[in-house]
């Protein structure tokens, strides 16, 4: 079960731990950081959820997000095709790192996500629990797929002063999606490691001189 | 929202730290575990939390040192983030390069003037007061302060959630090169400022990072705890 003490990660107070109701909160009481919450979520409702959201990606991404319509011309892009435009022009950093905070790390975060759930629903220890989960909790800062959405819509109002702007399928999609992820990073991941430890293989807790 | 203790709302209250009770909490999965190594570097090393495996520092490594030396690269660079284009807009007639200012003052210009209230609050306002504020934070721990601890440990939980937002032109002008591509009538490419701005972004964010809020409160208790690391003269594991 859960550790019966918990210390505050910005200023160390310790708390002792206590049950709380679903939709909830628990903050320090020196600092006021949120030392855990509570989910009206279950597991199966996660599960859910993150497969809609790779369904939604998936959507998101094979799709046009916008078509531009100058003197009869039309040209629609695709996140992907930005990207690849930015590379082909000699500004690599950039294309890297539109392509990391918007595609690529997005998707890990939802894959990684999806197969810890699997793992914990499945009940049996696994050895790939604890790196795949430390990992997806260092990543997760650098997925920033709700910025973006703002970025469709600032270009939108950009581009409405000189062309013709048709709203895409990806545009909806990348606005679902930024809801859905609104809700499944709402979800605490310090919680999986409560609920997943029957899951996870233990080392030995005292270094081996 | 349930706190574990209610208290007055600005009072401070007494508490032990996991430091002070002789406990480490993971920085990875939050397991409190009995601190083994103290004050023995080697032993700190080598120590791992038993529930992922994770190293197990009280306080994170050379926090200070960091935070500063990112925060430096990114004061440098965004003297070329806001002076170089961002964009630049070739059109059968002319060639117009775009800084992140004059983007906003044609926001301003063209009827949406919230917009460019907006861009001009992610791109020029938060990443100036990120600098600013984590500058002010690490020297409020080098001068081992005492006072207005809520605040400042207030002030880092801001820059930590907004700090992301500052990417916003990175992909404005990322979706603009993808969609206006009409060869021979509209082409819009990249600028040099863009790559610096971007850089900007992503070093301020690892400065906030590198930052242990927890110093905040060390400094301000009575003594700094017994199994606090210091900034120098660790390995980084």
């Amino acid at each position: 079960m859960t550790e019966p003490l918990v210390a505050c990660p910005e200023c160390d107070a310790l708390h002792r731990r206590r049950a709380l109701a679903p939709g909830t909160k628990a903050r320090c009481v020196r600092c006021r950081a949120v030392l855990y919450r509570r989910s009206y979520l279950d597991l199966d409702h996660q599960l859910a959820l993150v497969t809609a959201a790779i369904l939604t990606y998936m959507i998101a991404n094979c799709y046009p997000i916008v078509d531009l319509r100058i003197q009869g011309r039309l040209n629609s892009a695709t996140l992907a095709g930005s990207v690849l435009s930015l590379w082909q022009e000699g500004r690599e950093s950039v294309a890297v790192l539109v392509f990391v905070t918007t595609l690529l790390f997005p998707l890990i975060d939802l894959g990684a996500l999806l197969v810890l759930l699997l793992l914990i629903r499945r009940g049996r220890p696994a050895a790939a629990f604890s790196p795949l989960l430390r990992f997806l909790q260092a990543l997760r800062p650098w997925g920033m797929i709700e910025v973006f959405m703002l970025g469709i819509v600032v270009s939108l109002v950009k581009l409405s002063n000189m062309a013709q702007v048709l709203p895409g399928i990806a545009l909806w999609a990348f606005g679902t999606l930024t809801v859905l992820l609104a809700v499944i990073l709402s979800m605490d991941l310090h919680n999986l490691w409560d609920v997943g430890e029957n899951a996870i293989k233990r080392p030995a807790a005292v270094p081996q001189p | 929202m349930t706190a574990p203790h209610t208290l007055s709302a600005d009072a401070v209250p007494a508490v032990t730290t996991a430091a002070e009770a002789g406990l480490v909490a993971c920085p990875h999965c939050h397991l409190l575990c009995r601190d083994a190594a103290g004050d023995d570097p080697a032993l700190r090393d080598r120590l791992r939390c038993p529930r992922c495996d994770g190293r197990l520092h009280p306080r994170k490594v050379a926090s200070l040192s960091r935070t500063w030396a990112l925060l430096i690269a990114a004061a440098i660079l965004y003297i070329p983030a806001n002076a170089f284009p961002v964009m630049r807009t070739s059109t059968l007639l002319s060639t117009q390069n775009d800084t992140i200012l004059s983007g906003i003052i044609y926001f301003w210009t063209s009827g949406s003037p919230e917009l460019a209230v907006l861009i001009f609050s992610v791109s020029i306002v938060i990443p100036l007061l990120k600098l600013v504020t984590l500058s002010f934070l690490a020297v409020s721990i080098h001068r081992s302060a005492t006072t207005g601890t809520r605040p400042r440990a207030h002030l880092f939980r801001i820059v930590e959630t907004v700090g992301r937002w500052s990417m916003l032109d990175v992909f404005v002008v990322a979706l603009m090169v993808g969609l206006v591509h009409f060869q021979g009538l509209a082409v819009i490419q990249a600028g040099p400022g863009a790559a610096a701005f971007g850089a900007v972004v992503v070093l301020t964010m690892l400065a906030a990072h590198s930052f242990d809020p927890r110093m905040i409160w060390d400094r301000a208790s009575a003594g700094p705890p017994a199994t606090k690391q210091t900034p120098t003269g660790n390995r980084h594991g």
